[in-house]
């Protein structure tokens, strides 16, 4: 059986995609182990929906403080350069563009890059969340996720069946076991998981991918 | 006009049944105006409309909470059986496995439930404060959120309609306020609660601090006392 990467080995893939200056969302589950990973000599600026810029590291236990949260709940230190603003600066910085790159989780992703991630229908009841504001407002949008489901149906389709959060946002889908491209024309295959094979990857993929000229095994 | 109020019940005496309540906060126990939410439990007013980021999270998770307390949200008056509507985007627990009691409510069909993006729903209530009763947005377009929504293309981008929020009451926690009302937060404490003071018949603000005019920098004033209606401390 093939190995598949862990997710701290995901989100290092994915870190390798911000660039120096770059101001970063980061969500829930491995996009949050993103950070860190960021590779040497780069500054990334980390934004929260709670009304915080430019937060560093979790606070150290003893010294929480429950005025001082990221969005996952999660106690911050206090750091030098920190900035505080309320909800509709923290949305409006969203909204207007101002966020370089938001890395999601995802339920589903379809071949045109529509993203779906807030609703199991199976639960009738979900929680949006700001992301519907980071798919429709972010620059580039990339997915850090598992290929598969737990019950083995692709992640990867041609059409969202679970409600979608936004249309055609995702550019970027990091994988367990691949890295894919939304292009125009279609999904394009870019990286391998060591020992996978396109055809490997394909199977656990419902749309056809396109395989790039230069496909590479994922480098970290 | 005196602002600071005695007590926390005499605070929310005259929140009334059927009422529409903001309740300031993220999700944690930061920037939650814990003492206004209990005295409103205690004062027992039904039928409420609640305008808040979750419908509990806090007090079933202790997210955001610091260890070793419990936590009061709006989950208390929704355990309480206080609130027939809540209009959030984080309104259900995480964890399928663990619901919160507005889950359990609305599966009953006991509870209406209005899920909003969070950028929409804060900029909802930002309008209702500055006299914009309806704008465009790109958030939650070819979704489920945006069926029945008036919708328009500007640059080639599909947008719907989003109308302005307002309320009777909003409940808001500060960290110290003057007697005039002029309002400091801290840190990540001032989330909807900044911004749900403007859109409210009547904000009442829990405060850790009250202060003599003056003591607080001009510069520093994260709300402005004419947007302060009640304060009270303990």
């Amino acid at each position: 059986m093939l190995g598949r990467l862990p997710r701290e080995v995901i989100a290092m893939r994915v870190a390798r995609e911000l660039k120096d200056g770059d101001v970063v969302n980061l969500g829930l589950g491995i996009p949050s182990l993103c950070s860190q990973y960021v590779p040497e000599g780069r500054t990334v600026f980390y934004h929260s929906e709670s009304g915080v810029l430019n937060y560093g590291p979790m606070a150290e236990e003893g010294e929480e403080d429950d005025d001082l949260i990221n969005a996952s709940g999660q106690f911050l230190q206090p750091i030098a350069g920190m900035s505080f603003f309320h909800s509709a600066d923290a949305f409006a910085m969203i909204r207007g563009g101002h966020i370089d790159v938001t890395v999601l989780g995802a339920l589903q992703v379809s071949e045109r890059g529509d993203l779906s991630n807030w609703m199991l229908p199976s639960r009738g009841i979900g929680n949006v969340g700001g992301a519907m504001d980071l798919a429709a407002g972010a620059k580039r949008v990339i997915v850090a996720m598992e290929h598969i489901g737990r019950n083995g149906d692709p992640k990867i389709v041609s059409e969202c069946t679970f409600p979608l959060t936004g249309p055609r946002c995702v550019s970027l889908i990091v994988t367990d076991i691949a890295v894919i491209s939304v292009e125009k024309e279609g999904l394009v295959l870019r990286e391998t998981a060591p020992g996978w094979e396109p055809r490997d990857i394909q199977n656990e993929t419902e749309p056809q991918l396109i395989l790039a000229d230069d496909i590479k095994e994922i480098a970290l | 006009m005196e602002k600071l109020y005695a007590s926390f019940d005499e605070a929310v005496s005259d929140i009334f049944d059927g009422a529409v309540v903001m309740v300031s906060g993220f999700g944690g126990t930061g920037g939650t105006a814990q003492k206004l939410l209990l005295a409103l439990r205690n004062h027992g007013a039904k039928d409420l409309t609640i305008v808040s980021n979750t419908a509990g999270l806090a007090s079933l998770l202790g997210f955001g909470t610091l260890p070793g307390h419990t936590a009061i949200d709006v989950g208390t008056l929704i355990d309480n059986d206080q609130v027939i509507k809540v209009i959030a985007s984080y309104p259900v627990s995480p964890s399928p496995s663990k619901i919160n009691s507005f889950e359990s409510y609305f599966r009953k069909g006991k509870m209406e439930l209005e899920l909003v993006p969070q950028g929409t729903l804060v900029e909802r209530i930002r309008a209702g404060g500055a006299g914009i009763p309806a704008f465009f947005t790109p958030t939650g377009v070819g979704t489920q959120l945006s069926e029945g929504k008036e919708t328009r293309e500007f640059d080639g981008k599909q947008h719907i309609l989003e109308h302005a929020l307002k309320s009777d009451f909003a409940l808001v926690k500060g960290y110290k306020a003057d007697t005039l009302g002029n309002l400091t937060y801290k840190g990540t404490s001032q989330n909807f609660g900044a911004v749900m003071v403007r859109s409210t018949g009547i904000s009442i603000v829990e405060v850790d601090q009250v202060v003599n005019i003056g003591e607080i920098d001009p510069h520093l004033v994260h709300t402005p006392a004419l947007f302060v209606d009640r304060i009270v401390t303990l």
